[in-house]
């Protein structure tokens, strides 16, 4: 199976005042196409640090990451933020839609401001993603007239909406409650069986946990544990 | 573009109070400043007007070195009949000039046949002069216009003697040879003094000063010149100070030189003072843009920290996010100085079809008329919007800057 995300000894150090505090230490992971991934742990176990890192907001600070087959280190930050809009999607805990654009405007958003696709292209696939994640008659509705599950089945098809190879999401069921959760999971699983994008978690959820193909534990920087789950 | 402008719009929207308030500010500002440039510059034109047309005319040409020994008005620096043709010829080749009236001015004693004072005399053509300044007449408060054999008088002159009109006086000047000559004149009327050069002189009839000043032929001590339109007053004053010099003495020097109302009368810093007063305002007006758009901006990217970390996390180039933050600030400057500049031409246009009226000078009914050219006024609008855009462009370079971790995590 093609290799998405590939960490080699991969480590992150953040300065604080005049200490260097490690964050991660020599990760070495590889991630499958079209694979649920979780990174687990407890906070401050480098979660959202590894993620930051395989969504090419940061840079490691040693060893070698490559996404997709490219460095996102020797890019520049406007290189980045393309490579970014081009390959990875992101689902925030917090949904983070742009609270002043409709449902349609916010999915249509990436397509517009990133990678900025033709009217009619970009018709067929805002409405497209959101027939598929049932919030097409929600359409018109401003983010604020959504519930907290609309509301990340909205943040999903956006995340969706560029056809990135990756798609990460830190704690995207952390705000839902059991049924919006599960609901979520499903729509997850739904688009990642039609689009083939791997997606990968950062969480404590044990739903999502339970979906997962492969589950990578982490504690203190450093991988504890790697397992592939075997669905019945 | 667009959809940065819709965007940007919306982003306007969030907080309507907030914006209006800015929008508010700004329109304000813009139209004190329509309101004060259309005013001070109708007042500075009125009193240009007064100046001009009771006393200076647009321009006045001299012998050269006559206006720096004004205050002795020297007889030996005099405009002969000779150049007063070639000078006239000038005058009429150029199709601006309107009219022109020739003056000799004279300093002399002034007695009632009990007392004596000083006076200065301007010896005019009542003809010429109701042309050339047509305000004149209005100047005189007790009588009427000169006629040969009678004088003028100056206001404080005949309160100081007790002088009325109708009474006879004489008149005692030098002659340019050192002689003293003398002339009986009755009293034509009282005239109103104004500031700036002959301002305060007494007026007898050009052919009464030709006698009085024992003159075998007619020398002029000044030529003042009224043009069809004070628009024009720099490049007629350019082409005549060209013309001029070309008319030059034995020593190869220019005999004449031209002077225009600016630098020959007091008011002309004043007008200064009141474009100064103009150009303070626009700083003022700029400096309220840029604090209230700066303050705006700068809480509209503290309020959306983490909107700014999505939007860069998902791919958007720092440039877009800085162009949202620019056009946010350039719609806040652009539309609080158009309602501005709206607002201020109804009033200006209230004002001007209301026919207010002020005192001003002699005139008690001078019919209050402001303006403001079109350019002046896309000139300010420009100014607000440019500096909207001048203040949105700090928050901006600081939202398109920002590390999308930190901003996520905010």
């Amino acid at each position: 199976m093609e290799t998405v995300v590939d960490l080699k000894h991969v480590s992150k150090t953040y300065k604080v005042g005049e200490v260097d505090v490690p964050a991660l230490k020599d990760i070495t992971v590889d991630i499958k196409k079209g694979t649920f991934v979780s990174f687990i742990g407890p906070s401050g176990s480098g979660k959202t640090t590894l993620l930051n890192l395989i969504g090419a907001l940061d840079t490691p600070s040693g060893g070698f990451l490559t996404i997709t087959g490219s460095d996102p280190a020797k890019l520049k930050n406007k290189e980045r933020a393309k490579f970014r809009g081009e390959n990875i999607g992101f689902i925030f805990q917090d949904f983070n839609l742009i609270s002043v654009l409709t449902v349609y405007e916010n999915i249509e958003y990436p397509l517009l401001m990133v990678k900025e696709t033709p009217s009619n292209k970009r018709k067929e696939i805002v409405e497209s993603l959101l027939k598929k994640v049932d919030m097409f008659d929600h359409k018109d509705k401003y983010p604020s007239q959504l519930s907290g599950g609309q509301k990340q089945r909205i943040a999903v098809a956006r995340a969706l909406t560029t056809s990135p190879r990756i798609v990460l999401a830190d704690e995207p069921t952390a705000n839902l409650d059991h049924d919006t959760a599960y609901m979520v999971i499903d729509l997850m699983k739904k688009m990642r069986d039609e689009s083939g994008v791997t997606f990968i978690f950062s969480t404590h959820d044990t739903k999502i946990v339970g979906e997962v193909d492969v589950i990578h534990t982490l504690e203190d920087g450093a991988i504890q544990k790697s397992e592939e789950v075997t669905h019945g | 573009m667009g959809n940065l402008i819709k965007i940007a719009f919306r982003n306007l929207s969030r907080q309507r109070r907030r914006t209006l308030l800015t929008v508010a500010i700004i329109c304000v500002g813009v139209v004190a400043v329509l309101l004060f440039s259309a005013f001070s510059g109708a007042f500075k034109n009125m009193m240009i007007g007064q100046i001009t047309d009771s006393m200076l005319g647009h321009l006045q040409i001299h012998k050269n070195g006559y206006v720096s020994s004004l205050d002795n008005l020297p007889l030996n620096k005099v405009i002969s009949t000779k150049q007063m043709v070639k000078i006239g010829k000038i005058l009429k080749d150029i199709p601006q000039v309107e009219a022109y009236s020739k003056r000799i001015l004279m300093g002399g004693m002034l007695s009632n046949y009990m007392e004596t004072t000083n006076i200065k005399v301007a010896g005019i053509n009542p003809d010429d002069e109701a042309v050339v300044t047509p305000l004149l007449t209005s100047r005189i408060k007790n009588g009427k216009m000169l006629e040969k054999g009678t004088i003028l008088l100056p206001e404080l002159v005949t309160k100081g003697m007790g002088l009325k009109t109708g009474q006879d006086i004489v008149l005692v000047v030098n002659n340019a040879d050192g002689s003293v000559n003398g002339q009986n004149l009755k009293i034509s009327g009282i005239i109103e003094s104004v500031v700036g050069p002959t301002g305060k002189y007494g007026y007898i009839h050009i052919d009464d000063a030709k006698t009085i000043l024992r003159m075998t032929e007619p020398q002029y001590s000044e030529i003042a010149v009224r043009l069809k339109s004070i628009g024009s007053l720099e490049k007629v004053f350019v082409t005549i100070s060209n013309k001029i010099s070309d008319l030059k003495n034995k020593e190869n020097k220019p005999v004449f030189e031209a002077h225009t109302w600016e630098k020959l009368s007091p008011f002309y810093n004043i007008a200064q003072m009141i474009d100064l007063m103009a150009l303070f305002i626009n700083v003022l007006l700029i400096a309220i843009v840029l604090i209230s758009i700066l303050n705006v901006m700068i809480m509209a990217v503290y309020e959306r920290v983490k909107e700014i970390g999505t939007l860069a996390a998902i791919g958007t180039l720092p440039g877009k996010i800085r162009t949202m933050f620019l056009l946010e600030g350039l719609f806040l400057g652009f539309f609080g100085s158009l309602v501005g500049s709206i607002i201020g031409v109804i009033v200006i246009i209230a004002v001007k079809f209301g026919h207010f009226t002020i005192a001003f000078g002699r005139n008690e009914n001078i019919l209050l008329d402001p303006s403001i050219p079109f350019k002046q006024m896309l000139f300010i609008t420009a100014i607000a919007t440019f500096a909207a855009v001048i203040a949105s462009l700090q928050p901006a370079i600081k939202a398109s800057r920002m590390d999308p971790i930190e901003s996520l995590r905010h």
